[in-house]
């Protein structure tokens, strides 16, 4: 079986983020950098169904910069077989729908059973490009998983939705995403970090797939979020002080409860 | 000129109410293009239903009756949607951001050849085009993108648009539209606890940290929630030590919440937490330490143990609640 699974590299979760000198992009100077957390889980599920079923290949797939090949070898660390960068300096911050269509070509060629995707990207927040790529490749999709369970050229996945829980089944080729609760993602360990560095790493252009940049979706500004009031703090000599006051600024002056 | 549409989203023979909200949405839109609103239902049954959105601001609605509709699958609603885009042309689609409109949004803008702007909490319209306002970064900072083609797509971020009631009635047209042989099938539907409200629909949440220190101990939260008719979340920590089921995280790497009032209990309020709650509209954060950065967030501060705060604060709002 051959498991593709799509990793963005984006700044880590503790970034404080700053908007850049053109107003529109935020600084990138002084970022660390990492493998996108959904998508941890997509390199540890793929791995996973490799083992149980004792073959295949797990690719993993990134576009971006250079900087890109960082996360490709971690999850080259983690254990996936070889990775395909599709190396441009300028995509950072490129409209998921383009970015969509670079990975349904890069992807293509490598004939996958399964292609994982995070369920989104925690920095531009929008969870495009798994469906996008769906559709350009016709393949269904299961989205936002937690449980997957892989059958006789089947797939069966769980995909929590507001108040219940869906069980969907789908054949094989299929688009899968990720959300928490689907496994722990092991750590890289010193080996695998050794043996990675030896593994292969294709490098393709945006020409070499027959592409062009092109952006549906422009940010025109960045701004920071909208300031927050500032607080109050509750008064009360005791627990029960504390909780009538609280109820009573709640009650009579937000008007929330 | 089609104008604005909407997709309307059904659940077990009701429209949602995040529907309602993008009808709202809408609305305001349309007027300022000065154009119609249309919402677009493909069901299975509910036909009846349709008409109530004129009661929501929607002009004129365009129902598909099918057995392929009746619930949702991704391949099935995004070639539907699009060949009634293509052959009505509307110049923007509102969608919720719910779990559906997200699964949706790329396949649909894949078939049309277009973008999305996701999530967002706010739209204005500018020289006749939609501009829109959407959070990045978990809401480090907020982006007013555009979007180039036609139809222009948003999908709104749940509990952000108000229902605007127009008392209006919306004419129904039974549209036909071929839909695709589905290829993920529903084998099962696997119900959550009767009542259990939805975090990222909810418009009071009770959340939980490590300082509720035991999965027991979240009763209190239980009961807190059900006088307040509140969902109850957790944070990563409380998820992670089993307490919670990963369904109740609310953060960067859970869900992403915009509630009226958000209680946070024994949380102390780490980046990727406040990523998911921070644009509540009322923050209350109940932590003995003074210092815990969830406090510099909070509308209102108790500096106290929860333990001891928690049961009297429920049993003043029961009072509350039966004075209303
Ligand atoms: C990649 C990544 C993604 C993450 N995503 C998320 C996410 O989505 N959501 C999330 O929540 N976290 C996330 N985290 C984890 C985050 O960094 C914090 O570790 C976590 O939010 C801390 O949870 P907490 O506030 O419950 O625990 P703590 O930080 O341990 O805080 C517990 C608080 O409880 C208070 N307390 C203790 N006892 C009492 C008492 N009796 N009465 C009152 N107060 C009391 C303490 O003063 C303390 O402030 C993520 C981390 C990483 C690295
Ligand atoms: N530049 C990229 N390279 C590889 N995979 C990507 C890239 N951008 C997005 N993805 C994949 O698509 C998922 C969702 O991203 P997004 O639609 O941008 O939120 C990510 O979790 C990745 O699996």
């Amino acid at each position: 079986m051959n498991i593709v699974v799509c990793i963005k590299q984006v700044p880590d979760t503790e970034t404080q983020i700053k908007i850049g000198g053109d107003g529109k992009s935020i600084d990138t100077s002084d970022i660390k950098w990492v493998m996108n957390p959904y998508d941890e889980f997509g390199v540890e599920e793929a791995l996973r169904i490799k083992e149980a079923q004792g073959s295949g290949e797990v690719i993993v797939v990134g576009a971006g910069p250079k900087r890109v090949v960082e996360a490709l070898r971690t999850a080259l660390a983690m254990g996936a077989d070889r990775a395909v960068h599709i190396e441009d300096e300028d995509l950072y911050g490129a409209d998921p729908m383009f970015v969509a269509k670079i990975l349904a070509k890069a992807v293509e060629p490598l004939n996958p059973d399964i292609i994982f995707f995070g369920q989104r990207a925690v920095d531009d927040d929008c969870g495009l490009v798994s469906s996008a790529v769906a559709d350009y490749l016709d393949l269904p999709q299961l989205s936002v998983c937690i449980k997957v369970e892989v059958g006789d050229g089947k797939v069966t996945v769980h995909r929590p939705i507001e108040g219940q829980t869906n069980v969907l089944s789908a054949s094989l080729p299929v688009v899968i995403t990720t959300q928490k609760g689907l496994n722990e993602p092991r750590y890289a360990s010193l080996p695998g970090i050794m043996k990675a560095k030896k593994k292969p790493l294709e490098t393709k252009t945006l020409a070499d797939l027959g592409l062009e940049r092109e952006d549906k979706l422009e940010v025109v500004s960045l701004s920071p979020p909208p300031e927050r009031p500032a607080g109050k703090t509750i008064e009360g000599e005791t627990p029960e002080e504390l909780a009538a006051n609280l109820a009573k600024a709640l009650h009579e002056e937000a008007k929330v409860i | 000129m089609a104008g604005v549409w909407i997709l309307v989203e059904h659940r077990d023979g009701e429209i949602r109410r995040v529907t309602l909200e993008a009808a709202g949405a809408a609305r305001k839109v349309a007027d300022e293009l000065g154009t119609e609103v249309t919402a677009v239902m493909l069901a299975s049954g509910l036909e009846d239903k349709a008409a109530e959105l004129g009661a929501y601001g929607v002009d004129k609605v365009l129902y598909a009756e099918g057995e392929a509709f009746a619930y949702y699958t991704a391949e099935v609603y995004a070639a539907a949607v699009a060949e009634l885009v293509k052959q009505h042309q509307p110049d923007v689609l509102l969608f919720p951001a719910s779990l559906q409109g997200k699964d949706l949004a790329g396949r649909l803008a894949a078939k049309l050849d277009v973008s999305v702007a996701v999530d967002c909490t706010a739209l204005a319209v500018a020289d006749g085009r939609l501009k829109a306002t959407r959070p990045m970064y978990a809401g480090k900072v907020y982006a007013e993108v555009i979007l180039s083609g036609q139809p222009q797509i948003a999908s709104l971020r749940p509990n952000v648009f108000d229902v605007v009631e127009t008392g209006g009635s919306a004419a129904v047209e039974k549209v036909e539209v071929a839909a695709p042989e589905p290829r993920v099938t529903l084998d099962e539907v696997l119900k959550e606890a009767e009542g259990k409200i939805e975090l990222t629909e909810a418009s009071i949440i009770v959340s939980g940290g490590r300082g509720m220190k035991a999965a027991e101990n979240f009763k209190i939260l239980e009961e807190l929630a059900s006088v307040l008719g509140a969902a109850v979340g957790a944070s990563r920590s409380a998820v992670d030590a089993g307490w919670r089921p990963h369904t109740d995280q609310v953060g960067q790497t859970g869900k992403v919440v915009c509630p009226n009032l958000y209680i946070a209990c024994g949380i102390s309020g780490a980046i990727q937490h406040l990523a998911g709650m921070g644009t509540s509209k009322v923050i209350v954060a109940i932590n003995k330490d003074p210092d815990a950065p969830i406090h510099s967030k909070a509308n209102y501060s108790v500096v106290a143990d929860l333990f001891k705060v928690v049961p009297p604060f429920t049993e003043e709002c029961k009072k509350i609640k039966a004075a209303q």
